[in-house]
């Protein structure tokens, strides 16, 4: 390579990072934005500096960037796409080279790419709607610490989705009689349970009196059922040494799997929580709290699918996905696109999902979609056909206010759930003979049919306001 | 919420995972799930074990999987033998799936004589 002359000042950032001719390397790390520039900024300057300003580029020229090849080390913007029916804003994709992130670290690529260049002037909006992370990459991250076989083997599931609840309420029950509810749902027919995400260490019930109640109400559940139970045990905590300290107690107590908040507690907390799982044969529950506050805007932040990928490489085994039909936002193939992310070891690009890149996930371990949220018996047919097998479906309402409490609630649902994957293996159309498969498995349950009289008017149809740009 | 007076007792069972919760199979309603698993591609094996045991990752195997089986009415008559020959057995029928390494399908088809 011949030197450069070292020229000072301020060029355009598209003289050296708009590159319309480069085609991307397979080791390459790719990214998609939505961009809504600054009225009057040409597309291909708004799309090299995000280029730019998410790899090597500054403001201004320095002297010591002629002291390395920054040709080989910059980000380059190689496409320019429209976003259908949006004038204002437009599609930039750009190309990383694999060597500008630490290995194994999610959190090195997000600060790189959603960084600094989000507060960027020259830009009104700006969304970072997909990454492709190259294979050789995702070799680098752990993953899930068990993944969905494993998990299925460990818990003694197969053939069907699994069936979880929230504890409530929320905050305020004493660990005793937080352990009775779980002790209720676990004997009715759930697999599993779960802390709800703002349970941590309150003054009313700490973490400890949590853990040891919540092991004696599995015990006995299995032990009366002859079936396998798990609660998510919220490890989530205000610094990484007490997260530590409570996975390990829970390990102590023989439980099967812990929880954390991925988003809140942040990367770095959820990747070495995940490594500590794969090490103490754990399984990890993800929540996702905080996550409406960056990927609901669609002109702005981060779309959930770049969460879920990010997820999936930093480690957990289940992650919340909504739930298209229940009271959270949630359009349908959007959700389905970022379901197959989480599971599949493929996906291939399709825009009528959302998904913008192939996406190669090797051997990575699969991730359970989590739907929870304002969901009841009613949705459980057209569930069982959104989510298929690979899920955990959360009814917290839905078991615990039925009528007859807990165990009875949770029943209705269990019975609900069978009724539906016996009929699809039968190839009856869950959707469209929702209401007989429902009231016929009721005949034989009064627990059922208790549960489609209660919730027989609830429904949540309002629009979402994210929607896939089609 | 429904009148007080009318709340009901919900008595815990020995469920035993998937269908445990739905009231057991008619001779047809099997047949239907195993040509579920037949057309999946998986392949059928059948486990048994007693009731005081069954809360093992492992049962004992019938025989072996029946590699390659299509046919509903050898797999529907090696259930039976099996379980004629541990009538106090639960027999349990799985449907391997290779490509995922797990089972796609698995439920305890007749319960042992104890419970």
């Amino acid at each position: 390579m011949a030197s450069k002359a070292y020229d000072a000042g301020v060029k355009e950032y598209r003289d050296m990072y708009w590159t319309p001719d480069y085609v991307p390397l397979d080791t390459d790390l790719l990214a998609c934005f939505k961009c809504t520039g600054q009225p009057g900024v040409p597309k291909e300057e708004v799309a090299a500096a995000v280029a730019a300003e998410s790899s090597t580029g500054t403001w201004s020229t320095v002297w010591s960037e002629l002291l390395t090849d920054l040709e080989f080390y910059k980000g380059r913007a190689y496409r320019i796409e429209d976003v259908p029916g949006d004038d204002e804003s437009f599609y930039a994709f750009i190309a990383y080279p694999i060597d500008l992130f630490e290995e194994g670290s999610i959190v090195n690529v997000l600060t790189s790419l959603v960084g600094n260049v989000f507060g960027f002037k020259a830009l009104r909006h700006l969304r970072l709607e997909d990454i492709r992370f190259p294979i050789a990459y995702i070799k680098t991250c752990g993953g899930p610490p068990g993944g969905i076989q494993v998990e299925r083997d460990r818990l003694n599931k197969y053939g069907r989705p699994m069936l979880g609840c929230t504890i409530k309420p929320k905050l305020g029950l004493s660990a005793k009689n937080y352990g009775r509810a779980v002790y209720e749902c676990l004997r009715g027919g759930l697999d599993l349970t779960k802390d709800d995400e703002n349970v941590n260490s309150q003054p009313f019930m700490r973490w400890r009196d949590r853990f040891e109640f919540v092991a004696e109400a599995i015990q006995k559940a299995e032990q009366e059922t002859g079936e396998r139970k798990g609660h998510y045990l919220n490890v989530t905590a205000a610094t990484p040494e007490e997260m530590y300290k409570r996975a390990e107690f829970a390990k102590e107590l023989n439980q099967p799997i812990i929880m954390h908040d991925f988003i809140t507690g942040g990367f770095t907390a959820n990747t070495g929580l995940a490594n500590w799982c794969r090490d103490n044969g754990m399984l990890l529950h993800i929540h996702r709290a905080m996550h409406a506050v960056i990927d609901r805007h669609p002109k702005h932040g981060i779309h959930f699918r770049v969460l879920a990928k990010c997820l999936r490489l930093s480690g957990g085994d289940h992650l919340h996905t909504g739930t298209v039909v229940g009271k959270l936002e949630g359009d349908r193939n959007s959700t389905l696109g970022y379901v197959d992310q989480l599971r599949e070891s493929f996906v291939p690009e399709d825009r009528s999902r959302g998904v913008f890149f192939d996406q190669d996930w090797g051997s990575m371990p699969g991730v359970f979609a989590v739907a929870s949220g304002g969901i009841h018996v009613w949705h459980m047919p057209a569930l069982v056909t959104i989510f298929g097998d690979d899920s955990v479906l959360q009814f917290g309402g839905g078991t615990q206010g039925h009528p007859w409490g807990n165990a009875a609630g949770a029943a209705a649902n269990r019975v609900a759930l069978e009724a539906c994957v016996k009929a699809r293996n039968e190839g009856r159309h869950l959707e469209r003979e929702s209401r007989d498969i429902l009231m016929s498995a009721a005949q034989s349950s009064p627990e059922l049919a208790i549960a489609l009289e209660t919730w027989k008017e609830i429904k949540f149809e309002f629009d979402t306001v994210d929607k896939l740009d089609v | 919420m429904a009148n007080k007076t009318e709340i009901g007792d919900f008595q815990t069972a020995q469920t035993l995972e998937t269908f445990g919760f739905l009231p057991r199979f008619s001779q047809d309603e099997v047949y239907d799930q195993i040509e579920y698993l037949i057309r999946q591609g998986w392949t059928p094996s059948i486990e048994h074990e007693h009731p005081s045991q069954c809360a093992n990752s492992y049962w004992t195997m019938w025989k072996l999987p029946m590699f390659g089986e299509k046919d509903l009415n050898t797999i529907a008559g090696e259930l039976e033998a099996c379980r004629r020959a541990y009538p106090d057995h639960h027999v349990r029928l799985i449907g391997y799936d290779a490509y995922t390494q797990s089972q796609g399908l698995c439920f305890v088809v007749y319960e042992g004589t104890t419970r």
